[in-house]
């Protein structure tokens, strides 16, 4: 892989709320290289958008707050840049796709507006150049007619449309990383694979990396070179995508990947579900968050957050099951091809 | 139906089917027709709410009137009315009691001989102006007040919002009296002191839309993008929550004009010999009792007809922007 972008080590992000606080990433650590993607996997609440959104400093403060950990973007830590320099990262050196793009785009604004001031707030451009990159950009990632699209508005656009739009907006700068958070969670199946297709390609043409959150593991298998898996505001297991999807160490990953509808049953089966409820951020228990959901809890699991265990290249746990155990349970898991479209 | 795609040529086919069955399903969800956009949308609503179209009539004509004196104000004869609005001839009002409409006044002249049909059409301009003007001061210091109060929130909501509340609990006619007796007579003080009372109610009405708007996503989206904090308050956030404002605007010059009238009643607002009609009704009133109705008359009845112009297309034009009455 290319030259290292992003380093996070130990990111916590808490928010205090009337109610308490609220933990929502917990010690979070990745890193990022260039034409790499990172796939962010985890229910809702588990703080994957928390952790990318404390990338941009967009936390909303008060109540929100990094309070621990270190986010270097190259060699520059993100947490102490001032304001100025940081509208700079945003958009120029890291850019987002937003989950809805039904309400991403500004209802007010032609499209070809929107992605003109993105490009004129970080290059000395013109209008009249701007607006003809928007153009080309629109072109790029797929729309027919970009010459006249870019003098519509949103609500001409239909989702996926809109959605490419996104995407001609995050590209617009050329960042270096471009983070995407649910951008197919919104939209038709169909469309969901022509999105992944554009934001691969738009990765290759600008050799960005790419952090993909998800929580749809097809969607990770189709793109991502190596996945975090989140649980609670914490990372329980973090691989490479063979590593994950072939060898799975924690019992996370096993009910994500249990509930997952597999291509190689012909009969019906159900699906297995992950039984329980996620845990109350607020009041967090002391151990494993997972704890409480687990069939393989062990008495150890709700006091003590187990130590990462590095359990191959590149890929690391954090769980009390010893390893002998998940070999065993990991040889009933279905074949990594049985998911894969 | 590959006929109405115009647009596919140059791409892919994949992507040229996935187009075309978007389309298709925009045209079913609208019964065939491509959606309309806001102002599209309310200016069909609006049509078919009678009472508003007659509202915009009345505006029309009296914006048109008032424009056209203003221009003709300009020029060396000072007004386009007939006759000179302020020419005094005491010919034409015998006992001094004025002499009734007639085919050559026909809203009859007042106490000095002047004509009033003259002198309603000229005071049509002032009236105009008041509106326009004393709504625009207030705009303009709502317009900012309130999106930034409600953006940042905290201690700058708290002084603007409990500055607009002072304001609010004065009593309005009482407030704009001590203004004008600090400020003295005179028309801009008239612009000056409706403009500078008005701004609570923008302010107000614009913070609680710019309260849900900047929740939106693609606020967030334009932050992501390095926009800075001026540039999402006044290109993102307030471009949508203009709509209530419009409305508010259309009632607000209907009550500038009115105010403007009560101030020139009491004697504090436009001064003779200039015209406008609070002064006109202040000063006829007294020959009610004498008989010389046609005086007081027709300014107080313009007066109505606009107001009423004012505040019946506001009603019409919330209606027609409130997506709860939506069919």
């Amino acid at each position: 892989m290319g030259e290292r972008l992003l380093t996070v080590d130990g990111l916590s992000t808490h928010f205090f709320t009337y109610a308490g606080v609220v933990k929502a990433v917990n010690g979070v650590s990745f890193t990022l290289d260039r034409k790499e993607t990172l796939g962010i996997v985890g229910e809702s609440g588990s703080g994957k958008t928390v952790a990318a959104l404390s990338l941009l400093r967009l936390i909303p403060d008060p109540p929100g707050k990094v309070v621990e950990g270190s986010l270097l973007l190259g060699d520059r830590d993100l947490r102490t840049l001032s304001d100025e320099e940081m509208r700079q990262v945003r958009g120029n050196d890291i850019a987002m796709i937003f989950q809805d793009p039904m309400t991403s785009l500004n209802p007010v604004l032609k499209i070809g507006n929107q992605i003109a001031e993105a490009i004129m707030l970080h290059q000395d451009k013109g209008k009249g150049e701007a607006w003809r990159m928007a153009a080309e950009l629109l072109d790029r990632v797929g729309i027919p007619d970009a010459e006249k699209r870019v003098n519509q508005y949103p609500f001409e656009f239909s989702g996926g449309m809109r959605q490419r739009a996104m995407i001609a907006m995050a590209i617009s700068c050329n960042p270096d990383i471009l983070i995407a958070d649910e951008p197919t969670t919104a939209l038709d199946v169909t469309i969901q694979a022509q999105i992944i297709d554009v934001i691969e390609e738009m990765q290759q043409r600008y050799e960005s990396g790419v952090i993909l959150i998800t929580h749809d593991l097809g969607v990770v298998a189709e793109i991502a070179d190596k996945v975090m898996v989140m649980y609670g505001g914490r990372t329980v297991e973090y691989g490479g995508i063979d590593e994950i999807f072939y060898n799975p160490h924690h019992p996370y990953t096993w009910g994500l990947l249990g509930s997952l509808p597999r291509l190689d049953e012909v009969e019906k089966t159900r699906l297995t579900p992950i039984k329980g409820q996620p845990p109350d951020l607020i009041a967090l228990p002391g151990g494993c968050p997972f704890a409480g959901r687990c069939s393989y809890e062990l008495p150890v699991c709700r006091d003590q957050w187990p130590e990462l265990e590095i359990v191959g290249p590149g890929h690391g746990v954090n769980c009390w099951i010893p390893e002998a155990e998940r070999r065993e349970v990991r040889a009933t898991l279905p074949h990594f091809q049985a998911y894969v479209r | 139906m590959p006929e109405r795609d115009t647009s596919g040529n140059q791409v892919t086919e994949d992507l040229t089917i996935s187009t075309l069955s978007e389309r298709d399903l925009i045209e079913d969800k609208y019964g065939g027709r491509q959606p309309l956009g806001l102002w599209a949308d309310t200016w069909r609503r609006l049509k078919r709410n009678h009472l508003a179209v007659v509202g915009l009539c009345i505006i029309a004509v009296f914006l048109a009137v008032g424009m056209a004196e203003e221009i003709a104000s300009l020029t060396p004869k000072g007004y386009l009315a007939p006759y000179d609005p302020n020419a005094v001839n005491y010919a034409l009002s015998p006992k001094g009691l004025g002499s009734p409409p007639s085919w050559s006044h026909p809203f009859g002249t007042d106490y000095l001989g002047r004509d009033v049909f003259s002198r309603t059409l000229v005071a049509t301009r002032i009236s105009m102006l008041v509106g326009v003007i004393a709504v625009s001061i207030a705009l303009l210091i709502g317009l900012i007040l309130g999106p930034i109060s409600g953006y940042y929130g905290g201690a700058v909501d708290s002084v603007i919002m409990r500055t607009a509340d002072v304001f609010f609990a004065f009593p309005y006619i009482l407030f704009v009296l001590l203004i004008m007796t600090v400020l003295g007579p005179g028309l801009w003080n008239v612009f000056f002191a409706i403009g500078i009372l008005g701004w609570a109610t923008y302010a107000r009405l614009n913070r609680g839309s710019v309260l849900s708007v900047k929740a939106m996503e693609y606020v967030e989206a334009a932050r992501a993008q390095g926009a800075s904090d001026l540039r999402i308050i006044f290109r993102h956030v307030l471009p949508n929550t203009m709509a209530p404002v419009y409305v508010a605007i259309a009632m607000g010059i209907g009550g500038a004009i009115v105010t403007e009238a009560a101030l020139s009643f009491l004697g504090i607002g436009i001064q003779a010999p200039d015209a406008s009609w609070g002064k006109m009704i202040s000063d006829y009133l007294s020959y009610l009792g004498a008989g010389s109705w046609w005086m007081l008359t027709f300014p107080s009845v313009f007066l109505v007809v606009t107001v009423f112009g004012f505040i019946s297309f506001g009603n019409g034009l919330r209606d027609a922007t409130d997506p709860k009455l939506k069919e």
